[in-house]
């Protein structure tokens, strides 16, 4: 354990290394397969990698199942069969029964990375012969990313296949990071409003037109936990806009902000196109001020949105966050959110579960945000908490859901008055 | 390689997480990336427990790969031992640390810790989350109840054990609430029940027990049989799920306990009989029932369906193999072909295929089942949150029995609200868009569409489905609502059978007498 103060005005960050308690990044497959219809994803892994998305999915289990896992049987590992050879074999039969797949991506686990299982190798040989498919490969294994980090990699993998975007071009927008497709509407009639008509999405909706990208391409993060495609982007010339992430009010106005700066849009239409939104949100916001200011709020981690929630409940909501647990800290792309946090605010990056809880016991908060391994204990040890995972697949962001937000936070608080048993 | 989507069983280390958290004062170590702790939500989101599963994972990563995550599986088990204190220590290593080879076992009895260390070997790439669970339990029993412990035997009444319920087991808590009941009116008494539940010592104590009661042989199977060759315990092997089953148990427990069970039978009828016998119930008589489940479960639904329901089994099958063989033998009795798989399309195949009336299975063949439109009980695990009721809901003994009744009949339209339908079809409150009346007025049915049962999720075009004359179509309207889909898949699939292109009233009618009884 230690708590190096970095550099002038940054938070201490207390660093733990013991037993994590989130997710693998394969979890990602279960919203990137439903943001790319037209992708399958194919996990090269064992049963447990199967059980996790299948606990991880649970609810989702009526959905055409877009995802797969290719278990590594014992015969495989004996030599016994030829794993490039077999994963041929399943490849085959998978594209067969499912004509209408364009991108297939290999998914790399901790089993296929231990034995050494090259996947990009094995993706450039299966694109060669079948080139109606694009194949891609990354790895969502638990030994190299945490849960969200899993989308991550992916984006990184697809950025080498976007199309160049001409240097003269005039510039434009890309949003990164997966968006529920109602919330991407609603930012590109906001983006159309203040007259920025050029926005791509990425990941798009389909994978049979990628957007372009190049040194006219401004990227804009929706999410935190992109930093290796962010970099990937910007090495192929994007120029990256940072900002506080579009949470709330505020964060919303802050995210849509550096895209018209970075447009030329100027600050009378900005104000004016956001203004509708922004008062929408405040509203909503209003409603659950009362319950959640000045309530004590500790992080588990979990997403890497931990910081800017943080910042959105502490700022917007009054709320007092203990600790703000993250998986990874990225310092670059949630500078903004993190400069927000109330002074005195402890950041921990990393895990050791026990001593984590032994904090949340002795802080007593009135709202935890933890993992659903930890919830149910954590409740019937008299804690309040809020499902992690929750966050990931709920809309959240932009002027229209940040009462939605608010909600996720203050239901359980209302609950616990609620009930008389 | 196996190409799966969805699985019956997860591996072998959540087996042993199973038996760990069913007990109490056991902890287990596992070395496994962090990934691998989802599974603890498994026990505190679909059981609901309120407590985290005693594990503790290594979590090691890439990057400790290369340099010693032997040195961090040691500092592991002894953070563990000191923060938890447990009397038993199971260490073990999930797929990724199979491969890595770190010895678990080794590595802890290297710490000399005070506490009984029991190793496992839990082969991922081969053996499943059952097999694991039995393993586990074996291990802890043969360590705890070596054969030089000899049985201290109580005075009183004869003593039971009763072996194999678990942690997020199907209906595991009532079932042992259940026969605990039966056996104190039949005079025996339960001296340990393990493993949930039960500490080291109870577990020590278990050769103190006149005889053992294997409830759930996929769990517990292994230690009944090494506690029968070691310690010399006989074992009641009947799994008493329904009426028939049930007596057959009670007379089993009698006879090793040599006690009279006539009047302990007398004294707990279930209602089941009577209910089956009453004339409401005619409706049930051979509506076509396909079972699938864990082979134990599995096994007794068939048979509570056959002879004490007067359903027809179309249909049975088991995802463990290593009981393939009690599924095989029980088909047989039914005439039906088995299906012992762990590859849920070729369930959805099968089901599709036969078109029952009824599917008893887990939650996967409940989604299935609700693809298909056809009406589903969970018999077995694997089970959802939803299986795992709040009220008192047992499957084993005389109370089971009445809830078998009633859940497995009440997906179907009552008898005698099926008749009523049938004779006001065509009053005009019986148009289509009527909905079922304690839904309130205004709830418009479902629109009853083809379902493209290629029987298999993975296949997205839709099969060539014949066309349907206007008269044809006018007639199928006719037949009410809630049949009327399945009539419409059933002429369709006969339709396709024949090579007949266009549906016309002949072909309804055809496939009507195809289909009828
Ligand atoms: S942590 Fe590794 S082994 Fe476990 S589910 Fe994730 S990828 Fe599979």
């Amino acid at each position: 354990m230690s708590a190096p103060r970095l550099a002038e005005g940054v938070q201490p960050v207390l660093r733990e290394r013991g037993q994590r308690e989130v997710f693998c990044g394969l979890t990602g497959i279960v919203w990137l397969h439903r943001k790319m219809p037209d992708a399958f994803f194919l996990v090269v892994g064992s049963r447990t990698c199967a059980h996790l998305l299948q606990s991880a999915a649970g609810v989702m289990i009526f959905a055409e199942p877009r995802f797969a896992t290719a278990i590594i049987e014992e015969r495989d590992l004996a030599g016994l069969a030829d794993m490039n050879a077999e994963l041929d074999r399943v490849v085959g039969r998978l594209l067969e029964r499912r004509p209408d797949i364009r991108t297939l991506f290999l998914v790399g686990s901790c089993p296929s990375e231990v034995i050494k299982l090259d996947l990009s190798r094995a993706a450039s040989r299966l694109q060669g012969e079948r080139p109606g498919v694009r194949i891609l490969s990354y790895s969502g294994s638990g030994i190299e990313t945490t849960f969200t980090q899993g989308e991550d990699a992916c984006l990184a993998a697809m950025v080498p296949e976007l199309p160049v975007l001409a240097a003269d071009s005039p510039p434009r927008l890309m949003v990164a990071g997966t968006l529920p497709d109602v919330v991407e509407d609603q930012f590109r009639r906001l983006f159309a409003e203040m007259g920025i008509e050029q926005v791509d999405f990425f990941p798009p909706r389909g994978t049979a037109t990628l957007p372009a990208v190049g040194p006219s391409t401004r990227l804009l993060l929706a999410q935190p936990f992109i930093g290796t495609a962010a970099r990937a982007l910007e090495s192929r010339g994007a120029k990256l806009l940072t900002a506080q992430f579009p949470f709330g009010a505020e964060g919303t106005t802050a995210w849509l902000h550096a895209a018209a700066r970075a447009f030329g849009v100027d600050e009378m239409t900005f104000r004016r196109v956001i203004a509708p939104g922004r008062e929408r949100a405040k509203r909503a916001l209003a409603r659950h001020a009362e319950k959640l200011a000045g309530k004590r709020i500790f992080f588990m981690p979990d997403s890497q949105l931990e910081v800017p929630l943080a910042r959105f409940l502490s700022v917007e909501l009054g709320m007092v966050p203990v600790e703000v647990g993250t998986p990874y800290l990225d310092r670059t792309i949630v500078a903004d959110d993190l400069a927000a946090l109330p002074e005195g605010t402890t950041v921990s990056e990393g895990q050791d579960v026990d001593l984590q809880l032994d904090r949340v016991r002795a802080a007593r908060p009135d709202l935890t945000v933890c993992g659903l391994g930890l919830a149910n204990p954590l409740e019937a040890e008299g804690l309040a908490t809020k499902w992690a995972i929750e966050l990931v697949f709920s809309p959240i962001h932009g002027f229209d859901q940040a009462g939605d937000l608010a909600e996720l936070f203050a239901r359980p608080l209302r609950r616990r008055d609620l009930l008389r048993v | 390689m196996q190409l799966a989507v969805w699985t019956y069983e997860g591996p072998p280390h959540v087996g042993a997480m199973r038996v760990a958290t069913a007990m109490k004062g056991v902890h287990l170590v596992l070395h496994a990336p962090q990934g691998d702790t989802y599974a603890d939500l498994l026990f505190t989101m679909i059981e609901r427990r309120s407590a985290r599963p005693p594990v503790t994972y290594t979590t090691f990563e890439g990057r400790d790969l290369g340099s010693d995550t032997a040195t961090l599986f040691k500092r592991t088990v002894a953070d563990a031992h000191a923060r938890f204190q447990p009397d038993v220590l199971l260490v073990g290593a999930s797929c990724t640390a199979e491969l890595i080879q770190d010895d678990p076992g080794g590595l802890a009895e290297a710490l000399r810790l005070p506490a009984t260390v029991v190793p496992l070997e839990l082969p991922s790439y081969q053996r499943k989350e059952h097999w694991g669970a039995a393993e586990t339990f074996y291990r802890l029993v043969r360590t705890l109840c070596p054969a030089e412990r000899a049985a201290v035997r109580l005075p009183g009444r004869p003593r039971a054990n009763l072996l194999g319920p678990c942690a997020l087991g199907f209906r595991h808590r009532d079932d042992v609430e259940e026969i605990r009941k039966l056996l104190d009116m039949l005079g025996v008494d339960v001296n340990v029940v393990a493993p949930l539940g039960a500490t080291a010592d109870d577990v020590a104590r278990l050769p103190d027990a006149n005889f053992n009661i294997l409830l759930y042989p996929e769990i517990g199977a292994e230690a009944a049989r090494w506690l029968e060759q070691t310690h010399g315990m006989p074992t009641v092997r009947t799994v008493p799920i329904g009426v028939g089953a049930t007596a057959e148990f009670v007379e089993e427990v009698a006879a090793l306990a040599g006690i009279d069970p006539t009047a302990a039978l007398d004294a707990a009828a279930s209602r089941l009989p009577w209910w089956s016998r009453s004339v409401d119930s005619n409706y049930l008589t051979g509506k076509r029932v396909f079972i699938f489940g864990d082979a134990t479960h599995a096994v007794a639904a068939a048979r509570v369906a056959a002879d004490e329901l007067g359903f027809e089994v179309v249909g049975l099958g088991c995802y463990n193999r290593e009981f393939a063989r009690e599924v095989r033998t029980a088909a047989e009795r039914y005439g039906v072909k088995p299906l012992i798989t762990d590859d849920h399309l070729e369930v959805e195949d099968a089901i599709a295929a036969l078109q029952p009336e009824l599917v008893l299975g887990t939650q996967m063949e409940r989604h299935i089942a609700k693809r298909l439109r056809i009406p589903c009980a969970v018999i077995s695990s694997p089970a959802h949150v939803q299986d795992f009721p709040a009220r008192h809901s047992p499957q084993m003994g005389f109370e089971g029995a009445n809830v078998l009744f009633d859940t497995w009949v009440h997906p179907l339209v009552m008898g005698l609200e099926e008749h009523l339908l049938a004779m006001f079809r065509d009053d005009p409150e019986f148009h289509d868009e009527a909905g079922p009346s304690h839904l309130g007025a205004g709830h418009t049915p479902p629109v009853l569409t083809v379902v493209p049962d290629t029987g298999s999720a993975m296949v997205v075009e839709a099969p060539v489905v014949a066309g349907w004359t206007p008269e044809a179509e006018t007639e199928l309207k006719k037949i009410p609502f809630f049949v009327r889909g399945k009539a419409r898949r059933n002429t369709e699939a006969f339709a396709a059978q024949q090579g007949i292109a266009r549906i016309d009233l002949a072909t309804l009618y055809d496939a009507k007498a195809f289909y009828g009884r």
